[in-house]
């Protein structure tokens, strides 16, 4: 006899979204993580913030470096231009 | 431009090329020196001979990594050898287990009792957004190690789990809860900032 997967509450749930949207959760979690979600929109909810997190992540940019850091780095660049 | 084009160009002694690739990765090389070193000036300092030693060695480069891993190997080395120097032992999560969302978010058969609203109704303008990319940005900064660097190059600069957990002499199950933990904190984080306002 298969055992049915118990199911997930809210708390636990949570847990498992960043493995679920890289895709590293076990199938029989998977599961249990899609029929909690399709029936929970405060944990659809929470899927869209991580998700929404983590493609803002990916588009943060380094823009902000500061000026003097930048003309430091290219000193050296200078530096070892001449010296060899 | 493009890594490899930046990189053909540097060969060829193009100044400006250097700089954009320091002001591409500089940052990251920061975050993965601050990992492994005691110091925000032990950082600068790992950073910079990574530099360097990307301009003597760069015409060895073969191209069998991108150059993006090549660079952050280097540092990663260089860090942590300064770490041994310095006796400094890698971070290690002081909240590894327990929850990521607070308890008080919930009732005590364990569902919401205040439940997240979506960050932005406008889902197809997500990545536009300036606002919550901006509030992403501050919220990693805010990390303590070792969920910055984690998050930083898993999230930031797209690597795969290997290749972090490689950078960072982590198995790639720690980095997987590393990150799990960075980014819920994240997510707070910038839920916490946007109460009341939605961006």
């Amino acid at each position: 006899m298969k055992l049915l997967p118990s199911p997930l509450v809210c708390r636990d749930a949570v847990e498992l979204v960043s493995d679920y949207l890289d895709g590293t959760l076990s199938r029989r979690d998977r599961r249990r993580l899609e029929k909690h979600l399709a029936q929970c929109d405060a944990c659809t909810a929470y899927l869209d913030q991580v998700r929404a997190t983590i493609a803002a992540s990916g588009a943060v940019n380094h823009e902000d470096l500061p000026s003097d850091v930048v003309e430091g780095l290219v000193n050296l660049f200078r530096q070892y231009r001449s010296d060899n | 431009m493009d890594d490899a084009e930046l990189l053909e160009s540097l060969l060829g002694g193009d100044e400006s090329a250097f700089s954009e690739l320091v002001r591409r990765y500089h940052p990251t090389l920061l975050k993965v020196a601050r990992y492994y070193v005691g110091s925000a000036a032990s950082a600068e300092d790992v950073a910079q001979d990574t530099w360097i030693a990307v301009l003597k060695g760069v015409e060895r480069f073969q191209g069998r990594s991108s150059f993006k891993t090549w660079l952050l190997r280097i540092c990663a080395n260089r860090a942590r050898t300064s770490g041994v120097k310095e006796h400094r032992s890698i971070p290690v999560d002081p909240n590894e287990s327990g929850p990521t969302v607070s308890a008080h978010r919930f009732d005590q058969g364990g569902f919401w009792s205040e439940p997240p609203v979506p960050f932005t109704d406008a889902v197809e303008t997500r990545l536009d957004n300036s606002a919550l990319v901006d509030a992403v940005r501050h919220a990693i900064d805010t990390l303590g190690e070792p969920q910055q660097a984690v998050v930083t190059l898993r999230d930031v600069e797209g690597l795969s789990t290997q290749e972090v957990a490689t950078l960072l002499g982590l198995s790639e199950a720690n980095v997987r809860v590393i990150l799990h933990r960075g980014r819920a904190r994240v997510r707070e984080i910038v839920e916490e900032a946007m109460k009341g306002s939605k961006i």
